[in-house]
């Protein structure tokens, strides 16, 4: 037998615990109740305690001030009589029968040594030995205590015994026992159990409804503190609780309006310092474009005497040229990318097919491609139609084949185009240096660069990736890297099929499948429609 | 050195206003090679002075200036004159581009711009002078309006309207062809001379200040019809106007 409790236990003891941690007010009520029902029931019963015992005491007192005048009346009338020891008992027999029929509410018993004389119907064991005992030890004495009388017709109840002894004229003592009956009392004993019961129950109903009604009093504030918490969170910063009067949850909605202001003042202090910042970098690209005018045009008018310059100058001038041109696609980045920042760009969707756009994109890069030696290869299979912004797909396109044209190593590189009921994606594939696995977060860090001393084939901005990476969030789509040091690199662009859909899976592999690495494989055949340099 | 030469055999003469010194040197000394006449202007107050007493034939004006800005500088010459405005601009948002061009400026170059591209966009803007590629008929009619493109005059019942070159020429090129759709890239190829697909805003602007002068009622044109996600076309001739 293993000490594992059985299931049902498990799944109860669960949904207890669940439904307690449910609500406050159902744990108030539940606290309440059990704490009152262990009250009621502790006073009840020391109630009840006390009122028997004041009843057998009140009783007992009554019964003995009764029995010792009986007693005593027993006495003068057996003192009275002068008799024989047959007519003594005859006597006692007599009195015990006169006593006992009297409209008293006792009965009597008289013992001699042969017999017992009572009053009728009662059983002679209805007198306990104790008292039997205490009286044959104390002859004087008069005792007293509780007992079950019993009769002869088998019926029974509780009654006060009380002891004492006649004494015939020869000196003779008999043990005299007056039973008082206390049925009243007991009747009495009931009545109040039964009103204390009554009484508990309705209590308790009460303290359920005054507890709900509290605990409900109390949440209430809570829950509006939640609500105005949860919509604080949500954005909502101009949000306050109402403050009413001065007890401890108006001090609740005050801390908690402080807390809002101060989280507003901060928010806002760091809101005005991105803002600041944001306006700042757009500020310098736009600043920078009227003097990097000035200079392309200057350039352009040396462009145009190309011919008559030295090789070196000529160079110079191609060289300040083409500087020019990276300068100017930079802050053209920049700007890009502090719109990102501002939360400014927007999109602007139409149904556009991603296999028809990448490979409008291959071709556009297909001599630099040719240039640095690399041979780029499309799978599509069918039409990937998505509602996306042509433009920054394009750039996010764009950008990625010219990564894997200038990391590429002059091996090919595999584009592979996909789509599912709910996204499409496109995976571009190098063979190149590639990167760490764990660098793979940080390639699409602003001006990140895998080796500094690598010389750049093709002058990118640094930002492509960072920019691509917004684009692609835009669309709420997805942009991953994988990569491995000499393996090369994947990059993976995921996009819903429409703005309403919640990408939850990619219709392609993030890590390329052995497929592409055969096809990857340099003088391997390509059965796709590839495209040769 | 070729040179630029308007109809009355004189040289264009073009105002660069821009406060950017280095910048307005470097335009004059290339507009000055392609054969122009310039003129530098380096403030917004001043700017307005300048045109009267230069009397250019094209203006070349910075969005930016200092004391009063290109928008308004552009409004105060089209209060006076419908001459060609191109604006630079360094900023390609949306709002300034759209308000420059409603205040009548006919186009816009954003910096950094190319030497080439910004010369064929003057060139362009100058082109009403010389013969058109395709000689349109001498007098057109649009709707209830009477277009003379010898005299390059705009009338309804006799009275002229006044329109500024841009303006003519968009009038022009729907007048030519009536019942015909033309794209919005269509139009900024033709009146504009893009070549390749360009910022259709400037169709939109230019074709709203045309209607407010040429439509009775421009909430409902009746010249300038649009055309829902294609783009424009000649409003039907009046009847009885044949």
């Amino acid at each position: 037998m293993s000490g594992r409790p059985p299931r049902w236990y498990v799944t109860l003891a669960r949904l207890v615990r669940a439904v307690w941690g449910s609500s406050l007010p159902l744990r108030v009520i539940i606290m309440t109740m059990v704490a009152s029902i262990f009250v009621l029931l502790l006073g009840g019963f020391v109630y009840l305690n006390q009122a028997k015992n004041d009843l057998v005491e009140a009783k007992k007192q009554a019964s003995v001030v009764e029995a010792r005048g009986a007693l005593y009346r027993m006495q003068n009338q057996l003192d009275d009589t002068d008799l024989a020891s047959d007519s003594l008992l005859e006597r006692l027999g007599q009195l015990a029968s006169e006593v006992g029929s009297q409209p008293s509410q006792f009965s009597v018993m008289i013992e001699t040594a042969a017999s017992s004389y009572m009053s009728r119907g009662l059983q002679s064991d209805s007198v306990p030995d104790e008292l039997r005992e205490a009286l044959a030890a104390d002859v004087e004495g008069v005792y007293v205590t509780l007992t079950q009388v019993r009769y002869t017709d088998g019926t029974a109840e509780p009654a006060v015994v009380v002891g004492g002894h006649l004494f015939a004229p020869s000196g003779q003592a008999f043990p005299v026992y007056f039973i008082f009956p206390a049925g009243t009392e007991q009747q009495t004993l009931y009545m109040l159990h039964r009103d204390l019961v009554s009484t508990g129950v309705l209590l308790m109903i009460c303290l359920g409804v005054i507890s709900y009604v509290i605990a409900r009093e109390i949440t209430k504030p809570l829950r509006t503190t939640g609500e105005v918490a949860g919509r604080i969170a949500a954005g909502d910063l101009d949000q306050r609780m109402e403050v009413k009067g001065t007890d401890e949850l108006a001090s609740l909605a005050t801390s908690m309006n402080n807390m809002a202001g101060e989280l507003q003042h901060q928010i806002g202090r760091l809101e005005d310092l991105s803002r600041v910042q944001q306006q700042f970098v757009s500020d310098v690209s736009h600043e920078l474009r009227t003097p990097l005018t000035t200079m392309r045009m200057a350039t352009e008018v040396l462009h145009e005497s190309l011919d008559s310059f030295s090789p070196q100058l000529a160079r110079s001038v191609e060289l300040l040229h083409d500087q020019e041109e990276r300068f100017e696609s930079m802050l053209g980045d920049l700007l890009e990318i502090s719109r990102f920042d501002a939360g400014a760009a927007d999109l602007t969707t139409d149904d556009i097919d991603l296999g028809d756009l990448v490979e409008a994109e291959m071709h556009a890069q297909q001599a630099m491609a040719a240039a640095v030696g690399s041979e780029l290869v499309l799978h599509r299979t069918g039409p990937c139609v998505v509602e996306a912004d042509a433009r920054r797909v394009q750039r996010i396109v764009r950008n990625l084949l010219s990564n894997a044209i200038s990391h590429g190593e002059h091996r090919q590189i595999t584009l592979t185009v996909a789509g599912d009921l709910r996204a499409v994606a496109l995976t571009v594939r190098d063979y190149g240096v590639g990167f760490e696995p764990e660098q793979a977060d940080q390639v699409f860090r602003r001006f990140w660069r895998a080796d500094q001393s690598r010389n750049r084939i093709v002058g990118g901005t640094g930002l492509g990736l960072a920019i691509s990476l917004e684009d692609a969030r835009l669309h709420n789509g997805w942009l991953e890297a994988w990569g491995r040091p000499g393996e090369g690199a994947q990059f993976r662009l995921t996009l819903p099929r429409n703005q309403q859909i919640v990408l939850g899976s990619s219709p392609l592999p993030l890590e390329p499948t052995g497929r592409e690495l055969v096809a990857g494989q340099p003088g391997t055949p390509s059965h796709q429609d590839g495209i040769q340099p | 050195m070729s040179t630029s030469v308007g109809p009355m055999g004189n040289q264009h003469k073009i105002l660069v206003v821009d406060d950017d010194a280095a910048l307005a040197e470097m335009l004059q000394i290339v507009l000055r090679q392609e054969g122009f006449d310039t003129e530098w202007c380096a403030t917004g107050d001043q700017a307005l002075s300048a045109f009267l007493q230069y009397q250019p034939s094209l203006v070349l004006l910075d969005v930016m200036l200092p004391r009063i800005d290109g928008i308004r500088v552009c409004r105060q010459i089209r209060e006076l004159s419908g001459i060609p405005i191109i604006m630079l601009t360094a900023r390609t948002d949306t709002t300034d581009v759209v308000r420059g061009l409603e205040e009548g400026a006919d186009d816009y170059v954003s910096k950094p711009f190319k030497t080439k591209e910004l010369i064929a966009r003057i060139r362009t803007r100058l082109r009403a002078n010389v013969p058109p590629e395709t000689p349109a008929p001498e007098s057109l009619r649009i709707g209830d309006l009477e277009v003379s493109t010898l005299s390059h005059q705009v009338s309804r019942d006799g009275k002229p309207i006044n329109l500024t070159p841009l303006e003519f020429d968009l009038l022009v090129a729907l007048a030519k062809r009536p019942k015909q759709v033309l794209t919005r890239e269509a139009l900024l190829e033709e009146v504009w001379g893009y070549r390749h697909a360009a910022d259709t805003r400037l169709v939109n602007v230019h074709v709203q200040r045309l209607r407010s002068k040429v439509e009775h009622d421009p909430e409902h044109p009746e010249i300038v019809v649009t055309v829902r996600g294609v783009g424009y076309r000649a409003g039907e001739q009046a009847a009885g106007d044949d």
